[in-house]
């Protein structure tokens, strides 16, 4: 190891409650290096971050293993203020700004400048004046040192978004004692002249000898300005190489790596069948997975997937068609349009969704499991129910024996039909919204990652019963998951979604650099 | 480097009518209130002397009140409907210090001297309380006013006399136990702190006519800005700022004189100058302190309490800090608004006082997230200009007085509902343009 590393990440581990998710990574930075790190969701960059940060979910849940190293002495950092104090910096992917504030006072938030005025001599330091004076020049010089030329006291709301992950580097740069700078994704909000202007001023903050490590998942930036790499997959340490020693391609190769777990379907070609589902501009105004535009087919009774990175849009597109956002585009189904921005209309077409967010808008957690199963056809279609007049009344016989029946086909592990979902493992919740999506007969299936939080062997039972009902229904399903692997395994088609726009359509037996690439916003390289 | 990020900043220039119609949207409730004032005004057919006499008294009293709610706002806590235990501080101070006979100007310094470690200590009752409530510090606020009701009545109605012994047969019930339902200041501290030579035997002392006072304060305001930027600035002052001053200073005496000289009944309408530097007190001291460190948390926490928290700022005890300032003033503020009645009902004059502040704040166009002492002190005007328009204009009108009077509380409450209604709307549409991005 070179002595004079500014930081150095020896051996660092880190299990969750028993579940190991960081194992033995190593890490050494030089001044004025930028160091780039790289892996898919879940990969273990946010958790190395949160460990370099000392963020409370690390020291709340058992620490980490490993030592860390700075400027060359062991440090413990139990808390982002020690991170602060020894001079790491990091410019979060969601802005820490204040709208209603000038440039100056976000950059200098709570480390203002103070000068001592009459009634602070007596009633203390907390009654000391701001010295304005002072901030905006400290403000224009870190300003200046990214090239920004905007006004120090232009108040923040309304910037471009550029100008906002600026001013948190000017805050980081304003920092006396900086050592090392993070930054997380920070390209993923800019326009394509914003990244070019932030590359630049990173390679100027590393000239000036600060290190930099950078996070971020669009390749093509980590090798234009990196000196060395690392890549991360599935918590462990893969590789680190310099950047003469690599390129493009096999980094995505490195970064998707080998999971053809179980692709024993061959899968079908299905161009040739009816277009049941066309999607043309469709915008979808989801926070956190905004879809800006997509242009999608989907064929009679194929399964489709939809994969790509957290945050790209990809589960954006089936709460769009759920008329769970507000959403713009046309959407036809058959050849006929579907009535957007509402549910119950979607319904209505044919649609059933199991969502991504289970607890959250998929069940009914604390009713029994026939009512869950049963609710959405009640709701919808009128299934039983008994009418008197203008009266309803639930026919309980008949939810009581449907409910029976998919406890028995999903092998849902119960103690009856009558017990709360809250109760019920995730596995076994996951089946109860697959049988209540069921119970509406629908034509189309949306599934949103059916196997986020639950064990392997309930994955492969809830990923055989899509399939049956695929191929024993002739039911098509949209098939939403981060894991590639999963999708690989059952799908037709597996569509990458990537800045909210459809990046390219693969074979599930496409190669691992394909989807790497795809997914990380490059082109796919021939043969596609 | 040659690379810039691509300015879009630039406000797009629109039009005279689209501005003026984001004015009007802006100012919406002040612009509504201004309008009835006016139309009332002239429906009243008062004399100007009669309403400015009034207006004199009512706002100098009110004022300090309600700039007792800027600070809360600036601290993200919306309106601070808690004040009324402020109010209630104040008037156990009033009570004690009657029953001691400190009279005068030196009993009102007393009272608030008293009232001043008390409503501390209810501020930091209060704002922990709040921090456990955060995002509905309104609604607690208003449920603690109505709550810390019970226990000023168990002190006053039960205990004193009993376990607190009180020999005083005018404050005290004749069955020796409670205080009386009206506590009469009279020859105490009524006007103490309006006509403080009264307590010395001077009872024009400090209590001008109203347009020698514009004139002095005119004057003053003129010199004090050119002494700051000459003397403290080093700048010597521009044309356009003598000029400037010059013709304040001019206007001002020109009206005065004249009043002055025609001895109208101007004349007559003497100033509490001293409630009015205690006012401009306390102005100057919220202008500086939003300028301090503290001062500069309390924006960072009512802007974000998370990304206040990430920069190291102690939210909580900030937060605390802001309802304890807010509940000095309040005391003070309601000692101020007392004295000048000259008598309150013991058991029901604090009531109130959350209600009307809030609504005087709101007409001045404050909102729940800002508020400035402008506002509080424009909002005070309006508020009790329809006030004292109301009655008349409803017996104008309407041959009864009563009408009038109704149609003033339904608009200055209805006031506080809309506003609210009002501000959710906008931090909805606000919500939606952020996830436009």
């Amino acid at each position: 190891m070179a002595p004079n590393t500014v930081l150095r990440m020896e051996h660092i581990g880190k299990s969750y409650y028993g579940t190991q998710v960081l194992k033995d990574i190593n890490i050494a930075v030089k001044p004025g290096e930028i160091h780039g790190i790289v892996g898919e969701n879940g990969a273990g960059k946010s958790t190395l971050m949160n460990i370099l940060f000392g963020m409370s979910v690390i020291h709340s849940t058992g620490g980490y293993e490993g030592s860390l190293y700075i400027d060359g002495t062991s440090a413990s950092i139990t808390s982002p203020q020690d991170a602060m104090a020894l001079g790491i910096g990091m410019v979060h992917q969601e802005f820490m700004l204040l709208p209603n504030y000038t440039l100056t006072e976000n950059i200098k938030l709570n480390r203002e400048v103070l000068k001592p005025n009459p009634i602070s001599r007596v009633f203390g330091d907390n009654l000391k004046s701001l010295d304005f004076a002072t901030m905006n020049r400290d403000a224009r010089s870190a300003l200046d040192r990214l090239h920004i030329n905007i006004e120090e006291y232009a108040q923040v709301a309304g910037l471009p978004v550029g100008y906002m992950q600026f001013t948190e580097i000017a805050r980081e740069l304003d920092k006396k004692n900086l050592k090392v700078l993070v930054f997380d994704e920070p390209t993923a909000v800019l326009a394509e002249s914003e990244a070019d202007h932030l590359l630049n001023a990173m390679k100027e903050i590393a000239a000036s000898g600060i290190a930099i490590l950078f996070i971020t998942h669009r390749l093509g930036e980590i090798v234009e300005i990196c000196d060395h790499i690392t890549v991360l997959r599935d918590g462990t340490h893969v590789v680190t190489k310099p950047k003469t020693e690599t390129d493009v391609f096999e980094l995505a190769e490195l970064m998707v790596g080998s999971q053809m777990e179980a692709a024993d379907q061959s899968s079908r070609d299905t161009s040739q069948r009816a277009k049941l589902l066309e999607m043309r501009n469709l915008v979808v105004h989801m926070p956190g997975e905004r879809v800006r535009g997509v242009d999608l087919d989907v064929y009679d009774g194929e399964i489709l997937g939809l994969g790509g990175l957290a945050g790209q849009g990809k589960i954006g597109i089936a709460n769009g068609l759920m008329g769970l956002f507000p959403t713009t585009g046309d959407a036809l189904f058959n050849g006929t349009p579907i009535a957007l921005n509402n549910p119950k209309a979607s319904m209505a077409q044919g649609f059933a969704y199991v969502s991504e967010d289970r607890r959250g808008v998929g069940l009914l957690l604390d009713s029994s499991i026939e009512l869950n199963i049963a609710f959405s056809a009640v709701q919808n279609q009128e299934q039983f129910i008994r009418r008197w007049g203008p009266f309803t009344q639930l026919d309980s016989g008949s939810i009581r024996n449907h409910a029976l029946q998919y406890i028995k086909d999903l092998d849902i592990r119960c103690t009856g039909p009558t017990q709360l979902v809250r109760r019920l493992s995730g596995g076994n919740q996951q089946k109860v919204c697959i049988a209540r999506a069921l119970t509406m007969n629908p034509k189309v299936l949306l599934v949103s990652e059916p196997t986020r939080g639950i064990d392997v062997g309930a994955k492969r039972i809830v990923l055989d019963a899509l399939r049956r009902l695929n191929q024993e229904l002739g039911m098509t399903i949209i098939m939403t998951s981060s894991e590639l692997g999963e999708l690989r395994s059952i799908c037709d088609r597996i569509a990458i979604v990537t800045d909210g726009r459809i990046a390219g359509i693969l074979k599930p037996n496409d190669s691992d650099v394909n989807f790497g690439l795809l997914m990380s916003g490059q082109q796919a390289s021939k043969g596609a | 480097m040659s690379t810039k990020p691509t300015p879009s900043a630039a406000p797009v220039p629109r039009d005279f009518s689209a501005r003026s119609k984001e004015f009007f949207v802006k100012h919406m409730v002040t612009i509504m209130f201004l309008v009835l004032s006016v139309l009332g005004f002239i429906l009243s057919g008062m004399s100007p002397f009669l309403f400015l006499m009034d207006i004199v008294a009512r706002v100098s009293r009110n004022a300090f009140l309600v700039l007792s709610l800027v600070i809360p706002v600036m601290a993200g806590m919306g309106l601070n409907f808690s004040i009324v235990l402020g109010a209630m501080a104040g008037q156990a101070s009033l009570i004690f210090v009657t029953h001691w006979g400190v009279q005068g100007l030196p009993g009102i310094l007393l009272c608030m001297a008293l009232v001043t470690p008390l409503a501390m200590f209810l501020g930091f009752l209060t704002g922990n309380l709040f921090n456990k409530t955060k995002g509905q510090e309104m609604i607690a606020g208003l449920i603690l006013g109505f709550f810390a009701q019970g226990i000023y009545e168990l002190i006053f109605l039960q205990l004193v006399g009993g376990l607190i012994p009180m020999a005083n047969t005018t404050l005290v019930m004749s069955s020796g136990i409670g205080i009386r339902t009206t506590v009469d200041l009279t020859n105490g501290l009524k006007y103490g702190l309006d006509w403080p030579g009264q307590f010395w035997g001077n009872d024009l002392l400090l209590r001008p006519t109203l347009p020698w006072t514009v004139l002095g304060i005119a004057a003053a305001v003129v010199v004090a800005f050119l002494l700051y930027r000459f003397v403290l600035k080093g700048k010597i002052p521009s044309i356009s700022h003598l000029v400037g001053g010059a013709a304040c200073l001019g206007i001002a005496s020109w009206w005065s004189i004249i009043q002055i000289q025609t001895s109208s009944q101007i004349n007559w309408i003497r100033v509490p100058l001293l409630t009015w530097f205690v006012i401009a007190a306390l102005c100057g001291f919220i202008l500086f302190f939003s300028r301090t460190k503290l001062g500069q948390d309390m924006r960072s926490v009512g802007q974000d309490r998370h990304v206040a928290a990430v920069a190291g700022i102690q939210v909580n005890r900030v937060r605390i800090i802001a309802i304890m300032m807010s509940m000095v003033m309040a005391a003070w503020g309601h000692i101020i608004f007392l004295q000048n009645m000259g008598a309150f009902s013991t058991y029901g004059s604090h009531e109130q006082i959350g209600l009307y502040s809030v609504a005087a704040l709101l007409i001045g166009g404050a909102t729940v997230a800002k508020a400035t002492i402008g506002q509080a002190l424009l909002g005070v005007f309006l508020f009790h200009t329809l006030f004292v328009v109301s009655p008349a204009a409803g017996r104008q009108v309407f041959g009864d007085a009563q009408i009038g009077e109704y149609f003033r509380v339904f608009v200055a409450y209805g006031v506080i509902g809309v506003t609210l209604a009002m501000h959710a709307w906008k931090l909805l549409i606000q919500n939606r343009a952020k996830q436009q991005l």
